[in-house]
């Protein structure tokens, strides 16, 4: 970006202080812990027994430039909210300093100050007003808001007799029609039906193309990764993550699991166990090329002799979204293994000619039947990572590759015969084509 | 064409002139309320001040009449109660006069203080997720009580007429002596909103301290101070100079500048503890809500 960044955001941090345990909601009980702690030293410790610090965000620094739409994603208490709170000036920072260039708005809950005694065309004005925009600015887009909402026809009766869907809608039509220079939004359109969240994600991507620069504070991964170019993972108040809005979101995904344990399941009575998994690239580096031949190895752990025709084992490569891309069979193999029998650790091999899958990190589960019931489970037994490679004869696959699956393909000119003749004699083709 | 050219040049200046760049960082010391700040928001000022009004009189039946019935009733039962069953003796006022034009007054600080304490708490909303500033929500509060404050004084001035009185050039010091009551009834509701975000005691105690403030004013009774500390510790109450300065307007009682003047001080005084408190605490009021 040549131009300067609009927010510019440098070592922020927030520091909360919170009761541990039995808040003092009362005068009384805070007045008794302060006079014992000032009475002697000694008694110090009461008071702090009840006080913890909580440091919400932790040096936090990023850009956003103009016109660009930036992801914050991040678990619940990673301090996304606490970070626009402090942009949309309603607390303060412990520390740091951010700036922010233009008009702003800030949108971290729809419908702030509705009043349901008072008409939606009343309410309207209002959060119109609270929002920041002028009475003037309200009342010049009011059909447009009117009509996002679709509620015209109760317009002038008290927003506390509309259905819950209806007032949500309309709250929403008064955000969507903001339009400050910089918009700071919250996870609020996590709100209302499929259709309607549908119209909301538009009307953000209309407010990022007409230059508008937005941060974008989720935890839902799947809208960040469709309205925002970049995006950074907060973890623990600290920026874990920065990056494309698609990898931070991969970022994300991933790093979330390793916290959670890889989701092993066995069966205790049965003589047969998953081991571990292993990936082995054909050029034996970590990371596998897209096209490369691969293999993926499962070790089985056996405590009796066991016929590998009583056990099946399946393999699954889960994007990090969670959805399963790639799933095994042994069918085909039936036969080959058909007449072994293990007996305690041995590896079965999986070659694979290649994974026509876009480049990115996925994870690979391994399920263990025996007499087609399942005895063993590995939800992670592998992580996978694709890299470009010789996958298409023209060149390799760019890492932002718009679609899942890679396909073979062939592209040829079909000629049709009357063209083929009339190319050769010349004659012209009108006749034929009357 | 030269004027194009330079039309877009001013253009671009107004353009960068109008987007000014927003510094957030920690603060020290308590950060008064901005006034350019605060006239930005003066629409939703208004906004809040209408909502206030429309809600209070959007579900009753009688609406506005409400405004009216409560001073008269309360005169009607003063009358009885301070002329029958006690008598207390308002010089050649009527006594209705004088009650009246104690509850003018009264009615609006008291209002104001209960509705106003309770004000930021309620507007949760608008505290924790919007960057208005937050002195105006107890401002809107108090400022919507004006519009009762005028009806009752318009109630006041025709019973003055109906008493075959007619107000006479000392009523124009009405409107300095309200800007006082405002300053007053500001400071000790910004001081109890803010406090009640903390600690909600506050507003539970409030019916109770509004009551023994009441019965320490001269709203419905004339207050005879024996010893002379009783006189001093009740001038410090500064209802008293207030009351006492209104009836001089409305009713041409004899003003009692002493009072009025530590009235003033009082007032002041409350104001700038008001304001400093709430200005101490704005800036992470959210994080206690």
């Amino acid at each position: 970006m040549p131009s300067e960044p609009v927010i510019r955001v440098r070592d922020l941090e927030k520091r909360y202080r919170v009761w541990t345990h039995a808040p003092p909601t009362n005068l009384k009980e805070r007045v008794r812990i302060t006079a014992a702690s000032m009475r002697a030293r000694a008694h110090l410790g009461e008071r702090a027994q009840y006080r913890q610090e909580v440091w919400a965000l932790r040096g936090v620094s990023f850009d956003v430039g103009r016109g660009e739409v930036l992801g914050v994603i991040g678990p619940n208490g990673a301090g996304k909210s606490t970070l626009l709170t402090i942009l949309s000036r309603i607390t303060e920072p412990t520390a740091g300093r951010a700036e922010i260039r233009g008009r702003v708005s800030s949108l971290l809950e729809v419908g702030t100050g509705f009043h349901p005694e008072l008409s939606g065309r009343d309410n309207i004005l209002l959060n119109g007003a609270i929002l920041g925009m002028s009475r003037a600015e309200t009342k010049w887009k009011f059909d447009e808001i009117v009509e996002f909402s679709g509620v015209r026809e109760f317009i002038d009766i008290p927003v506390k007799r509309y259905s819950s869907g209806m007032q949500v809608r309309l709250a929403f039509a008064v955000a969507a029609h903001l339009e400050p220079e910089v918009l700071l939004l919250d996870e609020v359109l996590a709100v209302g039906d499929a259709a309607f969240q549908a119209k909301c994600h538009a009307r953000v991507e209309e407010m990022a193309r007409g230059g508008r620069t937005v941060l974008f504070v989720s935890h839902d991964a799947a809208s960040v990764a469709r309205l925002c170019q970049d995006a950074i993972v907060l973890r623990q108040g600290r920026i874990a993550y920065t990056g494309s809005a698609e990898e931070a979101v991969e970022h994300y995904l991933l790093s979330g699991r390793e916290g959670i344990a890889d989701g092993r399941h066995k069966d205790p009575s049965s003589p047969v166990s998953i081991g571990w998994a292993e990936i082995r690239s054909d050029d034996g580096r970590e990371a596998v090329r897209i096209g490369a031949p691969l293999q993926i190895v499962v070790e089985l752990e056996a405590r009796e002799a066991t016929r590998l025709s009583d056990l099946r084992v399946e393999f699954v490569i889960n994007h990090p979204t969670g959805i399963r891309v790639a799933l095994s069979t042994d069918f085909e193999d039936r036969e080959r293994l058909a007449g072994k029998t293990i007996a305690g650790r041995a590896a079965l091999v999986c070659a694979l000619d290649e994974l026509p899958l876009k480049p990115g990190h996925y994870t690979v589960g391994v399920l263990l039947f025996r007499h087609g019931e399942l005895i063993g489970r590995v939800n992670r037994a592998a992580d996978l990572t694709l890299v470009s490679g010789p996958f298409f004869a023209s060149g390799s696959v760019p890492s932002n590759y718009p679609a899942p699956v890679l396909v073979r393909h062939s592209w040829t000119l079909e000629e049709p015969a009357s063209a083929e003749i009339d190319a050769r004699t010349g004659a012209a083709t009108s006749a034929t084509g009357l | 064409m030269p004027n194009a050219g330079t039309a877009i040049t001013l253009d671009r200046l107004a353009v960068s002139a109008q987007t000014p760049t927003i510094v957030i960082q920690p603060t020290r010391g308590p950060v008064p309320p901005r006034l350019t700040e605060l006239w930005s928001y003066r629409e939703l000022f208004g906004f809040l001040v209408l909502r206030d009004l429309k809600v209070r009189y959007a579900q009753t039946v009688v609406g506005v009449a409400w405004t009216v019935f409560q001073p008269l009733a309360m005169m009607v039962v003063y009358t009885f109660a301070f002329t029958q069953l006690v008598r207390v003796d308002t010089g050649s006022v009527p006594y209705a006069l004088y009650a009246l034009s104690g509850l003018v007054i009264w009615m609006f600080v008291s209002r104001s203080v209960s509705i106003s304490t309770s004000s930021l708490v309620n507007e949760i909303a608008i505290v924790t997720k919007t960057a208005a500033p937050r002195v105006l929500v107890p401002l809107a509060a108090i400022t919507s009580n004006l519009v009762d404050f005028l009806i009752a004084l318009v109630l006041f001035v025709l019973f003055d007429l109906a008493y075959g009185r007619i107000p006479d050039w000392r009523f124009v010091f009405v409107a300095p002596l309200l800007a006082l009551t405002f300053v007053l009834t500001l400071g000790l509701s910004l001081l109890l909103s803010a406090l009640n975000v903390r600690y909600r005691d506050v507003a539970q105690a409030l019916p109770f301290m509004i009551q023994l403030w009441f019965f320490l004013s001269p709203v419905a009774f004339t207050l005879v101070a024996g010893a002379a500390w009783e006189r001093h510790v009740l001038a410090l109450n500064p209802l008293v100079g207030i009351l006492v300065a209104f009836r001089w307007a409305l009713l041409g009682t004899p003003l009692a500048l002493g009072s009025l003047g530590i009235a003033l001080g009082v007032s002041a005084v409350i104001f700038a503890v008001g304001l400093a408190y709430f200005s101490g605490v704005d800036r992470t009021i959210a994080d206690d809500v």
